[in-house]
């Protein structure tokens, strides 16, 4: 391998494990004054944040690199992991380099923990971000312009100076170039995922939470330009396959291997989709709080924490099973999540009627044995491939 | 309590005999729910969660569970919404035995309980209906903020309202919904009365067993309602009553005579196993004085836990336990800190027992037992202590 391309993906998979946040201590530490504001999986608006010259960044959780001793003892065995290694990182002092925290709408858990983050964190900036499931412009759109309005406010306080319409114009154009290049990636990877394997991609993607979207979108295209040169990258005989469910708690990388090991490749996921959850460009004209109320209510993907108010749940799985060649889904949540538990059972349904084969399990974020689902996958994938040459 | 189950039957009976009499039936939840607005259109209100906890009290939720999971939902999941779709599965015959109709309008109210919105996209998969989404912010800061309200009302006029013209075929009218206004408020006094009832030493009333059968028809369909009106004023004498005696709460298995604990209660009751869960505690002489879960149809009183009058300290008189159920993250998440704080700044012990709603797979009867008696020993000793 290149060993440029090595040295890339070392080092996104040591911020991927980094739970100290070395990386944002480090750009805080380059300028006087700097403030990080963290936020939990999906969409924030994190042109706000970047606008008042702060740095977003997104927080999913420990995986499996930490032990839960003290994050337990806040939740019931029966929630999700996520929380508890995102309140074991705080406790143990590891969110201090954040100077706020966003809790977006995903779920109960995460709403609920932001009122948790109230109580024992009194001392620092804490909001949840309710976004509109109305989508008219007049009624969702004025909530939701509303409550930017607040965001902006209170973002502007914490930074400590207030970011003009022109900054954020600017962090618009930023962004929208960063999720232009993401996407690029993605339909690179849906052309040829032999060469940008899931386990690399991911990584890669990810690190657009902690890195300044200005050197994550170099990162992404370096990445792409190297990747794409790697001799040895051949097209294999691997089942091709959507994978959906891990839009918040993140999957270990070992089971992303262990897909790809079982025959499976990626050629579309639901992962870390709040760095791209907007699927097209916002204007980068215009009054820039009403581009971004805008793109909020047309341009959001569709996923479990959306209302959907018309029609039946599922039409985007489908739509990116055909788009990508797809030849099979794999539900892939996290044990507990309500969201991708809930919407399964109607996404099996859009499935069944177009005849698309699927299978499904769960996992945890810091989940270790990885031998059930690789055996799963693995038949999954072999009666695919049989089916399709039947 | 038997007027309320009469109440409640009889709203079964006229759910059945809908179609028949040409009324209109809306689903819709409990918490945020628009009965009078409903009525003002003459429709019938039908509550699944209602459904769900009623089948659990029959002891038929557990099949339904099954079924829903035998279809491919998810045994992590809400087992009210399990409950519902599996009944909905096997004929959709209601918890009293009569087939319930299908909805002419599935009304969301969306008001903090994520499941919701899921539970009726479920349910939109299944009906050829209109739904009405009426997203109710979170008040974060425990504020409402002037743009929460425009954008309610604006939700209300722009969709709810002409949603329910659409199926009625009738125009909105603001005098009839005035009117259940009227009677709703009639009716949410002496609800607070009988609520608050519970100061006294000992209490008339248990309000959390007990208050189940008290804000039953409140929180269902009947606010807004000369029934209710009349059930309500009924309880009140009949609770006067027994304060001027002095005598503790009536409870299925007899009356508390000794008051030995008096209990505040956070968390939802489990339904499968109803009685005897209310039995481990008035065996004890354990009498639930406040509870959270009789507010989550509308916080009508500004009762002990959220009356400034009576600040976070006087909880020391008081002993606090959860009830934390398996289903509903949103009661769930945050119970623990909660136990903690309220520890911390009343210096009184919690207690946590851990069940379900209606999945009668998560009711250990030895295992509550044996952690209520635990409990109730410990501050038993406490007090010998003092």
């Amino acid at each position: 391998m290149n060993p440029e391309l090595t040295s890339l993906l070392d080092r996104v998979r040591e911020l991927a494990e980094d739970l100290d946040f070395t990386a944002v201590r480090a750009w805080k530490d380059e300028g006087t004054d700097r403030k990080a504001v963290g936020h939990m999986p999906i969409y924030v608006p994190r042109e706000l944040i970047h606008a008042c010259g702060m740095l977003p960044v997104g927080v999913l959780g420990a995986g499996d690199r930490l032990e839960i001793i003290r994050g337990d003892a806040y939740f019931q065995s029966y929630i999700c992991h996520i929380p508890r290694s995102t309140i074991e990182l705080a406790l143990t002092g590891r969110l201090d380099v954040l100077d706020g925290m966003l809790f977006p709408s995903i779920c109960d858990v995460i709403r609920n923990l932001s009122g948790m983050w109230r109580m024992l964190f009194p001392e620092r900036y804490v909001r949840y971000v309710d976004v509109p499931q109305n989508f008219s412009s007049e009624v969702g759109g004025t909530f939701w312009r509303r409550e930017l309005e607040q965001l902006w406010n209170d973002l502007a306080k914490l930074a400590g100076r207030a970011g003009g319409d022109d900054e954020l114009r600017s962090s618009i154009a930023i962004y929208n170039e960063n999720r232009r290049e993401i996407r690029e990636l993605y339909e690179a990877r849906s052309r040829e995922p032999w060469v940008y394997p899931a386990s690399e991609l991911y990584l890669v993607v990810r690190a657009g939470n902690v890195l300044p979207p200005e050197e994550h979108t170099l990162l992404l295209r370096r990445y792409r330009d190297l990747a794409a040169q790697e001799p040895g990258r051949h097209e294999q005989d691997l089942s091709r396959v959507v994978v959906v469910g891990t839009f918040c708690e993140q999957p270990p990388l070992g089971l992303l291997l262990t897909l790809e090991r079982a025959g499976c490749s990626i050629v579309d996921d639901d992962l870390l989709l709040g760095l791209r959850w907007l699927t097209e460009e916002v204007p980068e004209d215009g009054d820039p709080l009403d581009r971004l109320t805008a793109a909020y209510l047309t341009s959001s993907c569709e996923t479990a924490s959306v209302y959907q108010p018309e029609g039946r749940r599922g039409g985007w799985l489908v739509e990116s099973v055909q788009h990508n060649r797809a030849e099979g889904v794999i539900f892939c949540a996290p044990s507990f999540c309500d969201p991708a538990l809930l919407e399964q059972p109607m996404l099996v349904e859009a499935l069944a009627a177009e005849g698309i084969p699927h299978t499904q399990f769960k996992y945890s974020e810091n989940t270790g044995q990885f031998a059930v689902i690789r055996e799963q996958a693995g038949t999954f994938s072999d009666s695919i491939r049989l089916w399709s040459e039947a | 309590m038997l007027l309320q189950k009469e109440m409640i039957a009889g709203h079964y009976r006229a759910l059945a005999n809908a179609a028949e009499e040409g009324r209109k039936v809306v689903y819709t939840f409990v918490p945020g729910n628009l009965t009078e607005l409903m009525r003002s259109f003459d429709v019938l209100p039908l509550l699944p969660e209602i459904n769900a906890l009623q089948s659990g009290m029959r002891k038929l939720s557990g099949g339904y569970i099954s079924e829903a999971e035998k279809q491919g939902h998810s045994e992590d999941v809400c087992t009210y919404v399990k409950c519902d779709i599996g009944m909905l599965k096997k004929g959709n015959v209601g918890p009293t035995g009569e087939k319930l109709p299908e909805p002419d309008l599935l009304l969301l109210s969306y008001t903090g309980c994520f499941t919701f919105m899921k539970w009726f996209e479920l349910l939109r998969q299944e009906y050829d209906c209109p739904v009405a989404m009426l997203h109710v912010p979170y008040q974060a800061d425990g504020l409402i903020h002037d743009h929460h309200r425009d954008y309610i009302v604006e939700q209300l006029e722009t969709e709810v309202i002409p949603k329910l013209e659409q199926v009625t075929g009738r125009r909105f009218d603001e005098d009839r919904l005035r009117e259940r206004l009227a009677l709703s408020v009639q009716a949410e006094d002496d609800l607070v009365w009988v609520l608050e009832s519970a100061k006294n030493v000992p209490s008339p009333i248990d309000a959390y067993f007990g208050g189940v059968y008290y804000i039953g028809p409140m929180f269902t369909a009947f606010r807004g309602t000369q029934e209710g009106v009349d059930y309500y004023r009924t309880l009140r004498a009949e609770i006067e009553e027994r304060l001027a005696q002095g005598r503790g709460p009536i409870t299925p298995h007899g009356e508390v005579e000794r008051e030995r604990y008096r209990l505040v209660m956070e968390g939802p009751p489990n339904w499968t196993s109803f009685r005897d869960f209310w039995q481990m505690f008035s065996d004890e002489g354990a009498v639930v004085v406040a509870s959270s879960y009789t507010k989550v149809g509308g916080l009508y009183d500004r009762g002990f836990r959220h009356d400034p009058g009576r600040p976070l300290a006087t909880l020391a008189e008081y002993c606090f336990m959860i009830n934390s159920v398996k289903s509903c993250n949103s009661f769930s998440v945050g119970q623990l800190l909660m136990l903690r704080q309220l520890e911390e700044r009343t210096g009184v012990p919690g207690g946590f027992i851990e069940s379900d709603l209606v999945d009668p797979r998560y009711f250990s009867a030895a295992n509550i037992k044996n952690r209520i008696e635990s409990y109730l020993q410990m501050l038993e000793q406490k007090r010998g202590a003092a």
